[in-house]
């Protein structure tokens, strides 16, 4: 059937009609704290779906070619490899476990018929490749079928080997480790837009690498003070511009962001520009810094904007405007009242991520309760949706949800003080091209896809 | 902490908070029942330097985590130096002399105690320096360590001082057994030995270093260790 001709609107959050697709992950109520799912993140074309957890594991989801023979099958993620990114580590000298969890995966882009991606914990990056095998080679002159060396008097005669076809066999192996270059915790990874080199970051510097160099590193941001009592800021974030690669960000913990130009000088501690939103002294409490602390720091697809996430909103930056975002969107407004209890038990100091989606028109982050939400730049809506597996017949739409903040509460919606604190959306990702959207709570991944596609 | 993808039930939730309100406050204060309903800046005070003493116990503290409760403690300090004076509001005389004691008790030693729990913090990232008695210093006045770039991972030694230990620095040695040091010390670069950016040979795949690398690396430690004695008297 031939595709009839779409005219691709810019459509946002709400035009959307989200429905369920998929859900990867363990039923058990009871979770294995190694099956958390730590990072997620799709491929530069979609195809390919990875996450990581806290055990140190990756598993890549590919998604099928629609078949007419199964249309039912529509263009759905299934496994397609699996392996042990990172394993536990015991540093001897400071008698330290390092652990395993996988905090950021980044793909690079597409060169050959492998798959390359960096995953990274707190210490140690990798570059894995991810290659199929689906031809072995037959009749060897060296060893016979089951690999045991042939006796050289025995041969007498030579012959080529033939290739045959085999059941596909996707392999990972790791390339490159990048180790011993961060003292603090590694936050982040950016894939530079020359496909050459990438940065790491931890609390207090940003190494910049080359892709192919393992024992060196090149360190660009350093924000250790001579004095450690003197500390009162870390890097929290940092990526790449997607086309100027002279050009990066990194974010902290005040609130700030800063962008610097790798040409001006080696040492980038000065920045080109300094990103920072006036604070409101109406709203100002003991936590002000707290929920001004930014945990994802995202450039747009088309290198104008920036997005960064604190603890209750989500801004949008113009590169030109450094003295305040854009637009500022509330993620849960309704917790604000609630930020002593929050951060009695912690959970004021959760990291959330936030994505933009293909075309830049929407954007979305996670929440309390496995909700997560959506805004639509263009019409200014927003919407909360819930991932849950009570939703998860399908194809079912997905029904927005609605926290009531006091007084009566209505049918369907759920009050504040009901929310579960435990069932935290921390990471999100969006298909660069397409609508479909992929959401881990806890030990699931969730996927939606809009009826619409 | 919160139990992993258990959905909690709204009672255990309202008796939780009940349990938070109720165990920083001394049980034995007539005051407790008269305590107002907000929280107070004082019991925000012992739940931040609670936080911080658990964030600096971590083998590996986060630092963000830290930095941030350190940074909300100071701003509860700063609002409540001035407040010593207690509201007109007339409270049992017994509640006075305990906030009393708290802010006195904090004021006087706050920046010498906070100062020293981040000092802590370099100093757990320093345990790479061998055991060796140092007379205790006082306050932490970290002179400038003339390390080599290739040890930055020692470069974080700070003097050894007002630990959150009584018995100092041996103590954080008692169950470490240093002939691990002896010999396996250099082993695989991947051990997290050193983080530094510029590396003469490649050291991927290079397993040892030789007697001459190890000597240099052995002196700049004991001579790491002789930089950080305390000043002389003419600084």
């Amino acid at each position: 059937m031939a595709r009839s001709r779409r005219r691709r609107l810019p459509r946002g959050g709400n035009d959307f009609q989200w429905c369920f697709s998929q859900v990867k992950g363990a039923v058990d109520e009871d979770v294995a704290e190694a099956d958390i799912i730590s990072t997620v993140e799709f491929n530069y074309s979609g195809d390919l779906l990875a996450t990581g957890d806290k055990g140190g594991r990756v598993v890549i989801f590919q998604r099928e070619q629609e078949n007419k023979s199964r249309p039912h099958s529509r263009g759905e993620y299934n496994v397609y490899s699996t392996f042990q990114s990172h394993e536990p580590e015991f540093d001897y000298l400071k008698s330290l476990e390092i652990e395993e969890k996988i905090n950021k995966i980044r793909w690079l882009p597409q060169q050959n018929a492998a798959h390359f991606l960096l995953s990274t914990n707190d210490k140690t990056i990798k570059l894995w490749k991810i290659s199929e095998r689906d031809k072995r080679a037959e009749g060897y002159n060296l060893k016979d079928e089951d690999g045991r060396l042939r006796d050289p008097f025995r041969i007498t005669a030579l012959r080529v080997p033939i290739l045959k076809p085999m059941d596909l066999m996707v392999e990972a192996s790791p390339r490159r480790i990048f180790a011993n270059a961060h003292t603090y915790h590694i936050n982040s990874i950016s894939v530079n837009s020359d496909h050459e080199t990438y940065l790491s970051a931890d609390d207090l510097r940003i190494n910049l690498w080359h892709l192919e160099i393992t024992d060196r590193s090149f360190n660009i941001v350093d924000i250790k003070p001579a004095n450690m009592e003197e500390l009162t800021e870390v890097i929290t974030a940092a990526e790449f511009h997607p086309h100027q690669c002279n050009v990066f960000v990194y974010s902290s913990s005040k609130g700030t962001i800063r962008l610097c130009d790798m040409r001006s000088s080696a040492l980038c501690d000065r920045h080109s520009k300094f990103f920072e939103e006036p604070e409101d002294p109406s709203s100002r409490s003991f936590f002000s810094e707290i929920i001004s602390s930014i945990s994802d720091v995202k450039f747009s697809h088309s290198g104008r904007y920036m997005m960064t996430r604190d603890y209750l909103s989500v801004k949008v930056w113009d590169l030109n405007m450094e003295n305040r975002p854009v637009e500022t969107h509330q993620v849960h407004e309704y917790l604000r009242s609630k930020l002593c209890s929050l951060y009695e038990n912690d959970c004021i100091f959760d990291k959330f991520e936030c994505c933009w989606n293909g075309s830049d028109s929407a954007i979305m982050t996670g929440s309390y309760n496995n909700f997560f939400r959506m805004f639509d730049r263009n019409t200014r809506r927003d919407v909360t949706l819930e991932a849950s597996r009570e939703n998860s017949k399908p194809r079912a739409s997905l029904k927005p949800r609605k926290v009531c903040t006091g007084g009566k509460r209505k049918k369907d919606e759920i009050s504040v003080d009901s929310l579960d604190f435990n069932k935290k959306i921390l990471h999100t990702a969006w298909h660069p091209m397409e609508n479909i959207i992929a959401v881990a709570a806890t030990n699931n991944l969730y996927i939606f896809q809009d009826k619409i596609n | 902490m919160l139990s992993k993808g258990l959905k909690r039930k709204r009672e255990e939730e309202e008796k939780e908070a009940l349990e938070v309100d109720a165990w920083w406050l001394d049980p034995g204060l007539p005051a407790v029942t008269q305590a107002p309903p907000t929280l107070a800046s004082s019991s925000l005070f012992d739940l931040s330097v609670l936080k911080l003493h658990h964030s600096l116990r971590q083998s590996e503290p986060d630092l963000r985590h830290l930095v941030l409760v350190v940074n909300t403690l100071r701003r509860i300090q700063a609002s409540m130096a001035p407040a010593v004076t207690l509201p007109p509001v007339p409270s049992p005389p017994i509640v006075p002399n305990v906030a009393d004691n708290l802010l006195a008790s904090s004021d006087a030693t706050l920046s010498a105690s906070m100062a020293s729990l981040l000092e802590d913090l370099s100093h757990i990232e320093g345990l790479s320096q061998a055991p060796q008695p140092l007379a205790d210093e006082g306050p932490p006045g970290r002179p400038v360590g003339g390390t080599s770039p290739n040890l930055g991972a020692l470069d974080l030694l700070g003097p050894a001082t007002g630990c959150l230990l009584d018995d100092g620095l041996e103590g954080l040695f008692e169950d470490i057994d240093t002939s691990m040091y002896d010999s396996e010390l250099w082993v695989p670069a991947s051990e997290g030995l050193k983080p530094a950016p510029e590396d003469g040979p490649g050291k991927e795949g290079a397993p040892e270093l030789d007697e001459a690398e190890l000597d240099y690396l052995m002196d700049m430690l004991v001579g790491t260790q002789a930089l950080e004695r305390p000043p002389g008297p003419g600084r």
